[in-house]
């Protein structure tokens, strides 16, 4: 559907508003200190609202965009695209985040910076909601990487700690480098099916799988979309983005940004999926991160690396079941997507609350608050639930469309359904284990006496808790208005929608067999857990070490490639580039056998030329070989004046006199500093320097008049010249040509030059009077202070003694 | 003609690019203005050299009556002249400074932009 | 090198260069000569000037700071490329007006003429203000 003009400029703003929002938030935070979240919180949810507008439309089938012309030499076009998958994105990221906006008031209150906070949140909410509804692959390049500054943004946010700032620099290199290959993929892609547009790319499915870049491409685009979610190896920047405040861990680094390289995956299925490449690489990646991640978070004690690793196992299944490509594994995947974010979101908060009012979030330290959160536990519990599957949570369905798949009977979809075993055991026993472990028990003393959240920290988990019910119950209807339409985007076919409570006994049997597996573990949580820090603590490289001692490392190479090329001796660099001068002379002369042959006559000169030339030679001698400051100079306008007689003798009176007069002011003004200075004239290099520096300057001689040689054979273009010759009476009513071209055809160069000059004498103009400026100011002045301290404290020194 | 200038043209870059090898401020300066010469007539040649025609059309004519010298790099040439002597005294008002400043003529003692104790760098974030 | 023949013909010199540059400058654009040359010949007048009457001297005799004269002339280039726009072609494109003046010459102006005088002042300017602070530099010892 094409939508209208108005329609257009709302869609437009969608993405626009929160950067706008961004720009007022630290000005509201200053007017409001204390309500500001719930009044930005405004801008997501009109957004929210207006994107529930679209539901109906995008249910039928329909798909929206538009497009504005951003640069347009290049085809790139600002243009958006709505169906199905962007749709429950863009609920998603507007939705959770207005909650997050309101959390982070209660969270921060109080903080400097929290307007800065929500102008970061706010610009992040922008870049991926462009994300998800960008057409163009230009457009979702920028905002993909606008996601990652943002993140870079946030996870730095308290940015005195250390700790924050190597994640933050650790999550900007590993998800920017894997932005980069995505664009080199994207852009491939793009030349391979000749658009810029994602829609005229989903118009034409399977086309790109037979392409022979196919392969390139596709490694390309997984790179960009495994760093984004966190696959191994390269999940580990994920738990360490836990550094920044806990609302933006429960926002970005579980609800939505994590979920781009999902996204991306999802919205190429139908272009770059369906071969054996993807349908066995994701799936064994997603399975592996899977596996990985549970393991990994049921051996921490902090709750937020716990929710950290679970987050990371939830994307390596949500890349499993996309890999995996059937309509059931793709239905599934967008229940998880939906499942996870509400609960994980949720969970995210509830620990962030525990953090705020006990002022621990280790799991050991903290039982048996329920009495005094009650609120904060009442959602803990509702997300678990859901968490773990059981009916009839949003998280039960999820499961059983996962365990759909087994009904295939093939070994593979066996072998995934056991991998999603394990792994929702694991993650169950780990989101039980929050919401049971703080809550319930003998209430022990932890560092701050905790109260009930403020009810800004409330809203969040308690309705997050509740939807994940309600969908539930509802999963039919939900089911047509969202599940369906955007398992149909992803699989570029109709998914119908069954999804209602069947007793279907393979899903079930498997669902039970996941509870008791799940139950057992978190019965046995500290016995596992010791066992796995036990194992930790002998294998100790893992790849965020690995990301260390890579940067250390390239920060050494750098260091020690500058110390090799800028080892501040003048005369070096000017070898190094002389030395390149004479290769790039010779090298191609060699190559394409173009050395001219030695002239083996003697010229035919002119008696006044052979002269000229032979003055000339005398005082460049006389400037390398003499021996006083006068005989330099003078022999400096001796060999000057001789170029001014070549150029008068070789038609070129204008050259000539100029050159007289510059050789003349040359002179005049080398003396008239020499005579100040005690230059030292004499030449101190030693006589392997001498025989160095005289060879490099004769090669490169010698080279310079063979090249001249070997151009001097070929033939001289003069189409311009005959233009100026023609053209300078009639057109420019001038009959010296040189002058003409110089303040007519090529003026503007000349314009450009005057202005140098006059720049330059500027510049003297400057570095004179930089001394009577006084000795506050200069290099200068900076070496007497420190000579004047040296004096001072030496006579202080004489005294003492 | 052109075989004697190139071969001169070449001396003048043996001499510029020697002189500019030295460590001396002085001689170093003395290069510059040599090379600027240098590739002056470079280009002069390169544009072909005629005897004693300047490029300029007799009056009451609208094309010169015989072949003339190449009024191109001519043109290229006489800005390029002015230039090099701009930056000729820039060098050398700033080598004066230098001395004044610093007490040095010669390039391995002017070390303030990249001094020889310069630090590591941090390991750290 | 300051002695009382320099001294006394100096001021002489002086003018008589800076005519004849300001003669170099106007045949300029049919004979050899021009801007730069001009420029030239007429900084040189200045320094020859400044050498033997002291700096100070020069510095009254010109009024304005030679780096104006500089100034004033990428000016004047800009504007006599700026007159363009009037008519309504590229900038720096060249304007010609011939006014007959009756006895069968003609006195031709144009804005490649006023953008040589604009180079000629560039080049004065900024090679008498070097010559000068380098001059000025020797008296302040």
């Amino acid at each position: 559907m094409i939508p209208t003009q108005s329609q257009s400029f709302s869609m437009l703003l969608v993405a626009i508003a929160p950067f706008l929002a961004a720009f007022v938030a630290p000005t509201v935070k200053r007017f409001l200190p204390n309500h500001a979240g719930w009044v930005l919180a405004l801008i997501p949810t009109s957004i929210f609202l207006y994107l529930l507008s679209f539901v109906d439309l995008i249910a039928q089938g329909e798909k929206i965009q538009f497009a504005l012309p951003w640069i347009p030499n290049l085809g790139i076009q600002l243009s958006f695209y709505l169906d199905g998958l962007s749709l429950v994105f863009g609920l998603l990221i507007s939705g959770i985040g207005a909650f997050i906006v309101i959390y982070s008031g209660g969270y921060l209150n109080g903080h400097y910076h929290l307007g800065r906070f929500y102008a970061f949140i706010l610009m992040f909410m922008g870049s991926m909601l462009g994300l998800v509804m960008s057409d163009n692959i230009i457009t979702l390049f920028v905002f993909w990487e606008l996601t990652s500054i943002t993140s870079f943004l946030l996870i730095g946010f308290d940015h005195s700690r250390q700790a924050s700032r190597r994640a933050a620099i650790q999550a900007l290199v590993v998800t920017g480098g894997g932005g980069l290959l995505l664009l080199a993929g994207l852009l491939l892609m793009a030349f391979t099916m000749r658009t810029l547009d994602i829609s005229t790319m989903l118009q034409q499915p399977g086309f790109m799988s037979e392409q022979p870049t196919y392969l390139l491409v596709f490694i390309l685009v997984l790179f960009g979309a495994a760093t984004k979610s966190a696959q191994v190896p390269f999940h580990f920047w994920l738990p360490n983005a836990m550094e920044a405040p806990t609302p933006v861990s429960a926002y970005l680094h579980s609800a939505t940004m994590v979920k781009a390289g999902v996204y991306l995956l999802a919205r190429m299925s139908p272009i770059l999926g369906g071969t054996v490449e993807w349908q066995v690489t994701l799936p064994i990646l997603g399975g592996i991160t899977l596996i990985t991640g549970a393991l990994l978070a049921l051996r921490q004690t902090d709750m937020k690396q716990m929710l950290a690793y679970t987050t990371m196992a939830s994307l390596g299944m949500l890349v499993m079941l996309i890999g995996n490509g059937s309509k059931e594994g793709i239905l599934a995947a967008m229940l998880f997507l939906v499942a996870h974010s509400f609960y994980k979101g949720g969970l995210f908060m509830v620990v962030g609350s525990i953090d705020h009012e006990t002022g621990t979030r280790d799991i050991t330290q903290v039982s048996g608050i329920w009495k005094s959160l009650p609120v904060t536990f009442f959602g803990a519990a509702l997300a678990a639930a859901s968490m773990a599957g059981l009916p009839v949570a949003l998280g039960f369905f999820a499961k059983e469309e996962i365990y759909l798949i087994a009904k295939g009977m093939e070994w593979q979809h066996w072998l995934l359904a056991v991998t999603a075993l394990v792994g929702n055991a694991l993650m169950m026993a780990a989101g039980a284990a929050i919401a049971i472990r703080p809550f319930l028990g003998v209430r022990i003393a932890t560092p701050k006496t905790p109260h009930e959240a403020p009810l800004s920290m409330l809203v969040g988990p308690a309705i997050l808790a509740v939807l994940g019910v309600v969908v539930g119950l509802f999963i039919h209807q939900f089911g047509d208005w969202f599940f369906s339409p955007s398992a149909s985007a992803i699989y570029n076919h109709k998914v119908s929608n069954h999804l209602g409570l069947h007793f279907d006994p393979i899903p079930l049997g498997l669902s039970v067999v996941t509870w008791i597996v799940g139950g057992i573990v978190l019965w046995k949580l500290d016995r596992i857990r010791d066992l796995l820090q036990a194992l930790a603590r002998v294998w100790t490289w893992g790849p965020d070490k690995g990301f260390d001692q890579a940067m250390f490392g390239l920060v050494r190479f750098a260091d020690w490639i500058t110390r090799l090329f800028h080892h501040g001796r003048l005369e070096q660099y000017l070898i190094l580039v002389f030395v390149a001068l004479g290769v790039a002379i010779y090298t191609p002369m060699v190559l394409n056998g173009s050395l001219p042959d030695v002239p083996n006559v003697l010229p035919q000169l002119r008696f006044q030329e052979w002269g000229v030339l032979l003055i000339a030679v005398l005082g460049l001698f006389a400037v390398v070989f003499g021996r006083t400051r006068l005989v330099a100079i003078v022999s400096l306008g001796i060999q000057g004046f001789a170029v001014a007689l070549i150029f008068l003798l070789l038609g070129a009176p204008d050259l000539g006199f100029t050159q007289f007069m510059v050789e003349t002011l040359s002179v005049v003004i080398l003396a008239l500093v020499m005579t100040k200075l005690h230059l030292d004239q004499r030449d101190n290099r030693v006589f392997e320097e001498v025989i160095r520096d005289g060879g490099l300057a004769l090669i490169c001689g010698i080279g310079l008049t063979t090249l001249l040689l070997a151009v001097l054979r070929t033939d001289l273009d003069t189409t311009l010249t005959d233009f100026f010759i023609q053209t300078s009476v009639p057109i420019a009513h001038g009959r010296n040509i040189v002058n003409v071209i110089l303040v007519d055809y090529r003026a503007l160069d000349t314009l450009g030059e005057i202005s140098v000059v006059m720049t330059a004498g500027i510049a003297i103009l400057a570095l004179i009077r930089l001394r009577a400026g006084g000795p506050k100011r200069g290099i200068g002045a900076i070496k007497r202070a420190a000579g004047q301290r040296a004096k001072r404290a030496a006579s202080k020194a004489r005294s003492a003694s | 003609m052109e075989t004697a200038l190139a071969i001169l043209i070449g001396l003048f870059f043996t001499v510029a690019i020697y002189l500019l090898l030295s460590r001396s401020l002085i001689r170093m300066l003395l290069g510059v203005a040599i090379l600027g010469n240098a590739v002056n007539l470079l280009i002069f040649t390169i544009g072909r050299v005629t005897r004693e025609v300047p490029p300029i059309v007799p009056n009451g004519q609208y094309q010169p009556l015989e072949p003339i010298a190449n009024p191109l790099p001519q043109a290229l040439i006489l800005t390029a002249i002015v230039i090099g002597f701009s930056l000729f005294a820039f060098l050398l008002v700033l080598t004066y400074r230098a001395y004044q400043e610093l007490n040095a003529d010669n390039t391995d003692t002017m070390r303030v932009a990249e001094p020889e104790d310069s630090p590591r760098p941090p390991l750290s974030y | 090198m300051n002695t009382i023949i320099f001294r006394t013909i100096a001021p002489y010199l002086t003018a008589l260069m800076v005519v004849f540059s300001i003669f170099v400058l106007l045949r300029g654009h049919n004979e050899p000569g021009g801007g730069f040359i001009g420029g030239l010949i007429a900084a040189s007048a200045i320094a020859i000037y400044g050498i033997s009457a002291g700096v100070s001297e020069v510095r009254r005799a010109l009024v304005f700071h030679p780096i104006t004269f500089a100034g004033f002339g990428v000016l004047m280039a800009a504007i006599a490329g700026l007159m363009s726009a009037f008519v309504d072609v590229p900038f720096l494109m060249g304007l010609w007006l011939f006014i007959d003046l009756g006895d069968g010459s003609e006195l031709a102006l144009s804005t490649p003429m006023l953008f040589d005088i604009g180079v000629y002042f560039v080049v004065l300017g900024a090679i008498s203000t070097i010559a000068l602070a380098l001059e000025e530099d020797e008296d302040g010892k």
